[in-house]
């Protein structure tokens, strides 16, 4: 039986905001929208960073990009801060349930040791490319224009940082600190991480928002998690007894999965805007792409040696393919 | 190998530190001028970043969960207040003008303050103050979408909220806050830190959010107490990084000292005129008040400031330059500024009275100094002439404003409440106005900078506008009629009475 309780009904004057009105005509707003849209300060800034007179506050000439509307790149997740809370929290709920579920049933010590030496050779050193990672999004919300390109950029950056913490725990968990140490060597000394570790310290370096964008979040995370969390952990480990570390990468697997479809989308528009556009991604993608390749092959390269080099370049293939759909041709 | 390690439990800071700063490292294949080029130009010495101390240690799994929580209760409540119309709940439809301004002038700063906190979360070398602002960065964006979101319900009933984003970049009592956010992003991450972080999250923010949201709560605006209780804990983490940053600033070499002090004294006298608005909505906007803006200085300002400022006297930091100046100035700001508010409602997107005797003799009480002896006859005149000429008191003469903090030229000479105070600098043989010794000095320390202000009165009257009245309202969005204007003669307390009547009887 439904009940219709009743409340004074009142005609609403409005349905929303004159500049929400302007973009998706009178009608009433989604919350991502209103949270979304037109709330970056655009006319009369007042005064020219002392950091770089040659900027603006916010500055669309700091990129090669070029759009006509930046709020174009909008984000189909839709997430504003609290979706984007809720979300994580739910995903932090199963990652606390896996680990407790490997702490609890000693699961790691059931792990065969290769599979351990492997797992802590292979993820305690990332978390340092994560805190890279995290930097470079933090750089690309605090320069790039226009919130629904921007926002995303702040949430992927706490994810990076979520993801390097998920990682320091898992390393905590199978090795102590001494693990983490020994990564954090290898990360600095070892040879198979140096050029990965230069490639991360050159996208420091970069000060245009959307080549960063595609230097971190589509080039080289668009080979290494794939490589790492698919490849090696979900199929090469658990395939061998190491499950209980696919459960304490969980949330890498599935936050891939669900960011590349914003990367894509942004990609897809960005590109569709205009064939320079088109150009200059395909420029970076392709020059930043081979670099990414020839980054992550020594790591992936621990694991499977003299293999590597085909698992590498089936990524490369199957990445290609994923950038094709986009409309930027590889 | 035996791998099965003894998990030595590690004490809660060691664990924080080996989830931030531990990931960090010295960058090798590029210097680190190529990674942090904004650290050095504005003479701050820093020698071990590793000397930061964490305020809160709070790691991602954490955030994610605590933040959630808050965000679930606060839409289900704005939700609840949306559907049951909450909005016929608050005393009447004066107390939306102070809203009506906080999502002009003040949301657009949260977003802002997000921004800034993301360029200095990355610019900073310390992997720890990085995460910090970070966390911060992201709580911003958090502050600036509750409150348009618990705001929007408001839009669709009452006018004047619907150009907030216009108005944010085109009306003229905007650029005050507008103006005080910029030159905060366009200064180094250091300076950014002091005015933002710790002058505005440390020191005054409690004389905007506790009178604002005390204000929200003692006029029945369950929406704009959600998002205030809301943001009370973000708040706490925002005010001990703030006073982290300035002490680790100051511990780290002595010669930073003469530099901070300088910030302090500049950020507090451009925050004090961004709040001469909060002073007007406490002492006149709200229906029912909660304490006048004299008695929150008090309690906020001498009592928190002072006690504030006696603890950072160890690294040798005195009160700001116009501490004096200020608390002299409490007892006029508000009334000043919004005798001038009321000349000029034809051009503000929020409504304003002439004061009920109610009302002024409230403010008597409250001032008993002033208020009677400058005020009350001002407004006693405006009436007379109102009642005589059967029209609103307008001044279309516009108001020249100040270069530094864009408020109009109308607070009066230290000591002497009867003279407008007035001062100018000549720069590169143009002459700028300001409204005090405090906005003159910021400017003689950056002319450079502080000329390149858009000042909207300008504007207005140059090209395409060229004084054109009509063409600057819909230029900025505003309603003639509907937005501005009296509140005895608006719409919205029209309807709004109109609405509760409804809702509270059988007519």
């Amino acid at each position: 039986m439904q009940i219709d309780l009743r409340t004074v009904s009142i005609q609403p004057l409005r349905n929303t905001f004159d500049h929400l009105v302007r973009r998706f005509g009178d009608k009433p707003a989604s919350r991502y929208q209103e949270g979304s849209y037109d709330i970056q300060a655009a006319e009369n800034l007042h005064y020219r960073p002392t950091w770089d007179p040659e900027q603006e506050l916010y500055d669309t000439s700091i990129t090669k990009i070029v759009m006509q509307d930046w709020y174009a790149l909008k984000d189909p997740r839709q997430f504003y801060y609290s979706t984007y809370t809720l979300a994580r929290a739910r995903q932090q709920d199963s990652m606390e349930a896996n680990f407790s579920f490997v702490e609890s049933r000693g699961l790691t010590d059931l792990l065969p040791a290769d599979l351990r030496q492997i797992a802590l050779d292979l993820l305690v050193p990332l978390r340092h490319a994560a805190w890279g990672a995290n930097q470079n999004n933090t750089f690309i919300c605090g320069y790039g224009y226009g919130t629904t390109f921007t926002q995303p950029c702040i949430y992927h950056a706490m994810d990076n940082l979520g993801i390097a913490q998920y990682l320091s725990r898992l390393g905590l968990l199978l090795g102590g600190t001494e693990a983490l140490d020994a990564g954090k060597a290898a990360w600095l000394d070892g040879e198979a991480w140096q050029p990965l570790r230069r490639y991360v310290e050159d996208c420091l370096a970069l000060r245009d928002p959307f080549e960063l964008f595609v230097a971190q979040n589509v080039a080289l995370d668009g080979l290494l998690y794939p490589l790492v969390y698919e490849r090696i952990v979900d199929e090469h480990l658990a395939g061998r007894g190491g499950s209980s570390v696919a459960m304490l990468t969980q949330f890498m697997t599935d936050w891939f999965d669900e960011t590349r479809k914003w990367v894509d989308a942004v990609l897809k528009v960005a590109a569709g805007e205009s064939e320079h556009n088109r150009a200059q991604l395909q420029e970076w993608i392709n020059a930043w792409k081979c670099r990414a390749a020839s980054a992550v092959l020594p790591v992936v390269e621990q694991v499977f040696g003299a293999e590597a080099d085909d698992l590498v370049s089936e990524q490369v293939a199957a990445f290609k393919a994923r950038i094709e759909k986009t409309g930027i041709a590889l | 190998m035996d791998m099965k390690t003894a998990n030595k439990k590690l004490s809660l800071k060691d664990k924080y530190k080996l989830f931030t700063r531990d990931l960090g490292w010295e960058p090798t294949y590029r210097t680190k001028e190529e990674v942090f080029p904004y650290v050095q130009y504005e003479g701050i010495k820093i020698h071990d970043w590793d000397k930061w101390e964490d305020p809160f240690r709070l790691t991602m799994d954490s955030y994610w969960k605590y933040q959630a929580e808050k965000e679930r209760k606060f839409y289900a409540i704005i939700d609840a207040h949306a559907q049951n119309n909450g909005h016929l709940h608050i005393t009447d439809a004066r107390y939306l003008s102070a809203l009506k301004v906080f999502l002009q002038a003040i949301s657009p700063g949260e977003y802002a303050a997000h921004k800034g906190f993301a360029r200095v979360g990355r610019e900073f070398p310390g992997v720890g103050t990085q995460v910090a602002c970070q966390m911060q960065a992201i709580d911003e964006i958090r502050h600036a979408q509750t409150q348009i979101h618990a705001l929007s319900n408001y839009n669709k009933f009452y006018n004047g909220f619907h150009g907030f984003a216009e108005h944010r970049d085109r009306i003229w009592y905007t650029s005050v806050a507008r103006s005080f956010f910029d030159d905060a992003m366009a200064a180094g991450p250091f300076e950014f830190m002091i005015a933002i972080g710790f002058s505005f999250e440390y020191v005054l923010t409690n004389l905007l959010f506790v009178p604002f949201m005390s204000g929200a709560a003692y006029n029945g605006d369950m929406a704009t107490v959600t998002f205030g209780f809301s943001a009370q804990s973000d708040e706490a983490r925002h005010m001990t990084l703030g006073l982290e940053c300035i002490k680790f600033m100051l511990e780290q070499d002595p010669d930073n000292l003469p530099i901070v002090q300088a910030w302090i004294d500049k950020w507090f006298w451009r925050g004090i005129r961004v709040l001469s608005l909060v002073s007007t909505m406490m002492d006149y906007m709200l229906p029912k008040r909660v304490m006048s803006w004299r008695e929150a200085w008090n309690i906020y300002g001498i009592e928190n400031g002072s006690a504030l400022f006696k603890d950072l006297a160890r690294y040798g930091i005195r009160a700001p330059k116009g501490w004096d100046h200020a608390e002299e100035a409490i007892d006029h700001m508000s009334h000043q500024l919004m005798l001038g508010l009321y000349q000029w409602k034809f051009g503000t997107s929020f409504h304003v009275w002439i004061p009920s005797d109610e009302d002024m003799d409230w403010l008597s009480k409250k001032y008993p100094t002033t208020f009677d002896k400058y005020y009350r006859p001002r407004w006693e005149h405006i009436k007379k002439h109102e009642a005589a000429t059967g029209a609103p008191f307008n001044n279309f003469g516009l108001p020249k404003l100040c270069q530094c903090c864009q408020l109009p030229t109308l607070f009066t000479e230290p000591g002497d409440p009867t003279l407008i105070c007035h001062r100018e600098s000549v720069y590169q043989g143009e002459r700028y106005h300001f409204c005090s010794d405090g906005c003159k000095d910021i400017f003689d320390n950056e002319p450079e900078k502080y000329i390149q202000a858009w000042l909207p009165m300008p504007g207005l009257m140059q090209d395409p506008l060229n004084g054109d009245l009509a063409g600057w309202m819909d230029w900025v969005f505003l309603k003639n009629g509907e937005d501005n204007g009296d509140y005895a003669t608006s719409q919205d307390k029209h309807n709004f009475e109109l609405w509760r009547s409804m809702a509270s009887s059988n007519q």
